[in-house]
């Protein structure tokens, strides 16, 4: 056996080990071996991808000495692969970007414990990335929520307390619904591993006799998994988590714990249940509708919103519904987009925080547009930065959201009877991020005459600069050169299959 | 032959209390255990009266639904909404139980080749006479790692919330030690003083014994850790301080949890790559067998039991 097929279990272990030797070092030493651990990660899944491209197929990988049935397993492919380096890459720019606020925001004795748990956190996201096994999703679904929920409340005031409360009541009511529906799929096939479940759900249907709970598990992870990564009508808990919190925590929860669940649910659909028999449960129905109201009410909450953290926010409700209209469109087109999606999502919204915190830092820390006024100016990292972003975000050719909008109407014109609902909202849409996010944009680089706020250049803040350009160059890079990327999505979406 | 002891010595011997004790002359616990009425809270007229009426001021003003008469459509539709959801919701689930397979059946899609390995060589493959140990360490030791981790996290989220500044914990020492309970109650000392080392030596042999009979590292440590939580409650922080603070606390929980990692990813590494991993197995029913499961036994026990002190001191004076 290759030794590049050890890489996933040592980096889901290298998180686990580092989280746990932190909690006893100091919040210097503890941010250090967070970042050696980002970087190794990103090495380590980096080859893997390398590896499976190479390999043209996806690798499973034995937890332990028995085999699949009796044994934990984990999985790699160029999908798994993919998203791994993306959220390191991610979570790296994301905590090296916010730093500054971290430092400020949290008391100094805690410090440790905010690597703590974004090392652990991390684990989470490879173990649901690479997981084989449903146990193995749950448990690590588990992390995932409390690490979050810490994320959220580490910078102490009476808001992100209440957002963390209400986080964690959502987020348990997601993981409880999951974790029943899991069980009544245990019941039902006798298997907790994913190809194995796989067989018996064929078998259940092809026989008949329990389709009704097998459909009412389905809908049980799904909606569990829609509560967890904020479709609309579950989004309450969204803008106060993502508004108040520490800016990394923000970035990272935006653009990496959602999309974590959400590509559970991608591998719930085609691992475990099948895509065909999940297309034709009607489920894909429902998150497509409300994929669609998501899109158009949250870019209208967005719109009202005179908070720019807020706003951003809100923002994210818009994006998650576009990736839940991918799926719905119950096609292998639509899912590549989603995919796209999930990375442009990533690289942008984690941008559009980092960069609005800058803007923020040079209008006295007030977070409404009137005070915003010129910021740009002050500011023009960050200025550049938040216009890069909000251009990527309304869809502007050679940046990423371009690439994943033009991928979700070549889906929808594919669908015969969703293209017209799914076009027609797209483009209202499109049009209301515009008004949001142009805004803004206008609003920092409108010049005013002697301001009380000083200006920032890149003396001040060497690392925060070099962050938001590897960010845009990120994000232009995705734009630009989409094709090896989406060509790798269909790739590992053939390898799930 | 006897002699008889003078008044001064028969008034040391335990006879003479305990005939004391039995005619009700003496009290032993009266000036020993400390015996303070609570001291009775005044509140002044004017603050009640100034509570009164901005409680009324928040019932009429601010919560008054009356005039907004959409408001008031809301809610009573925002309840029926909510109780029709309930009603749908426990509906389906009832369907969807009703439509499971029956309970105990044979035939049932449960009882296949994974449970039929676990219960017949599950002996052989682990070593371990308890299966429930067998599986959970072995055969899946990684989600069990991930659950050790889950309380790990728990911690340190709690430690997030209630965890004070070392210099506000030394000047609220006194008062947050001593803030609700009495200090030096001799009856619970005495209690603790016979029952903490019983509850910690059958801890021990919990874990220990996690491979041969029903237990194991999560309810061993449960245990040791309520043993070590009576006796803070008993004897107070400053003495629990001399075996257990937080610097030992954080040695315990970091070996305790990279031991089991370290074993884990050497489990993990030599089974996937299809060598021997050379742990011997040992003869079932020894207290020395069963391979990886008595050492993970000892460090979840060991996490467990931290855990479980550290909630509780950290919710009672906000430091360990």
């Amino acid at each position: 056996m290759d030794f590049v097929r050890n890489f996933p279990c040592i980096s889901i272990m290298l998180c686990l080990f580092a989280g746990i030797i932190s909690s006893g070092l100091r919040g210097k030493a503890a941010m250090l071996v967070n970042a050696a651990l980002l970087v190794t990660n990103t090495v380590l899944s980096a080859c893997t991808l390398a590896y499976t491209l190479a390999a043209g197929e996806s690798f499973v990988y034995v937890m332990g000495q028995f085999p699949a049935p009796w044994g934990n397993e984990i999985r790699a492919g160029v999908l798994e692969s993919l998203m791994a380096l993306f959220f390191c890459i991610i979570m790296l720019l994301s905590l090296f970007g916010g730093r500054h606020k971290l430092i400020e925001g949290v008391e100094e004795g805690k410090l440790y414990l905010y690597y703590v748990l974004m090392d652990l956190l991390l684990s989470s996201l490879l173990a649901l990335v690479y997981t084989n096994d449903m146990f193995t999703a749950y448990v690590f679904v588990e992390i995932n929520t409390i690490s979050a929920c810490g994320l959220i409340m580490i910078r102490q005031n009476g808001r992100t307390i209440e957002a963390a409360v209400r986080y964690m009541i959502m987020s348990l009511l997601g993981s409880g619904m999951l974790l029943l529906g899991l069980c009544m799929l245990y019941d039902l096939t006798g298997h907790l591993l994913m190809s194995n479940i796989k067989e018996s759900v064929a078998q259940i249907v092809a026989e008949g006799q329990y389709t009704i709970p097998l459909i009412i598990s389905i809908v049980l992870m799904s909606v569990g998994l829609c509560i967890k990564s904020a479709l609309f009508p579950f989004h309450a808990w969204l803008p106060d988590a993502y508004g108040y919190s520490t800016v990394s925590s923000a970035a990272v929860l935006s653009s990496l714990v959602s999309k974590g669940y959400i590509f559970l649910l991608i591998k719930i659909i085609y691992r475990v249940i099948g895509f065909e028999i999940y297309r034709d449960s009607r489920i894909i129905d429902i998150l497509f509708v409300f994929g669609l109201m998501g899109m158009i009410f949250g870019s209208l909450s967005a719109i009202r919103e005179n908070d720019i953290r807020r706003m951003i926010a809100f923002s994210s409700v818009a994006q998650i519904g576009y990736i839940y209209m991918g799926f719905g469109m119950g096609t292998e087109a639509g899912m590549t987009a989603s995919v796209f999606h999930i990375l442009s999502h990533a690289a942008t919204k984690s941008l559009l925080f980092i960069a609005a915190v800058g803007l923020t830092d040079v209008s006295g820390r007030n977070r409404q547009f009137i005070e915003l006024t010129g910021a740009g100016y002050r500011n023009k990292w960050a200025g550049a930065a938040f216009t890069v972003g909000s251009l990527a975000m309304v869809g502007v050719p050679m940046f990423s959201g371009f690439i994943s909008k033009l991928l979700f109407s070549q889906a929808a014109v594919q669908n015969n009877t969703k293209m017209l609902p799914a076009l027609i909202v797209l483009g209202i849409s499109t049009i209301l991020n515009a008004i949001y996010f142009m805004k803004t944009v206008i609003r920092i680089y409108t010049p005013v005459e002697d301001t009380p706020y000083p200006s920032m250049t890149f003396r001040n803040m060497p690392l925060y600069a070099v962050v938001l350009v590897a960010f845009i160059i990120l994000n232009v890079t995705l734009g630009v050169s989409s094709q090896p990327v989406v060509d790798m999505i269909r790739q590992g979406l053939a390898m799930f299959a | 032959m006897s002699r008889l002891k003078s008044e001064e010595e028969y008034r040391k011997t335990p006879a003479f209390r305990f005939f004391r004790w039995l005619s009700g002359s003496k009290d032993p616990y009266v000036g020993k255990v400390e015996m303070q009425a609570q001291q009775e809270t005044v509140i002044p007229e004017e603050t009640i009266i100034e509570r009164m009426r901005e409680s009324e001021m928040i019932r009429d003003k601010i919560y008054d639904k009356t005039p907004n008469r959409a408001a008031r459509m809301f809610q009573r539709v925002y309840v029926a909404v909510a109780i029709f959801f309930c009603i749908a919701l426990v509906g389906v689930l009832l369907l969807a139980v009703s439509c499971l397979p029956p309970n105990g059946n044979a035939d049932n899609p449960v009882n296949n080749t994974v449970s039929e390995r676990y219960i017949e060589s599950g002996l052989q493959e682990t070593g371990a006479l308890n299966i429930v140990s067998g599986m959970i360490l072995t055969y899946r030791a990684f989600d069990t790692f991930g659950e050790t981790n889950v309380l790990f996290i728990a911690t340190c989220c709690v430690m997030i919330l209630l965890m004070l500044d070392d210099a506000i914990l030394k000047r609220e020492a006194v008062s947050n030690d001593r803030r609700f309970e009495p200090k030096n109650d001799t009856i619970l000392q005495g209690v603790a003083f016979i029952l903490c080392p019983v509850i910690f030596i059958f801890g021990i042999y919990i874990i220990l014994n996690g491979h041969l009979s029903p237990g194991g590292g999560f309810s061993g440590g449960a245990i040791m850790g309520s043993g070590l939580i009576l006796y803070v409650a008993a004897f107070g922080f400053k003495k629990t301080q001399r075996f257990f603070d937080e610097h030992i606390y954080k040695i315990a929980k970091i070996t305790a949890l990279c031991m089991y990692g370290l074993i884990g990813t050497y489990f993990y590494m030599t089974g996937a790559n299809g060598m021997d991993n050379h742990i011997p197995l040992g003869i079932p029913g020894h207290i020395l067998s069963s391979g990886i499961i008595l050492p993970i036994n000892i460090c979840v026990g060991l996490e467990v039991a931290c855990t479980m002190y550290a909630f509780y001191a950290l919710f009672r004076r906000g430091g360990l």
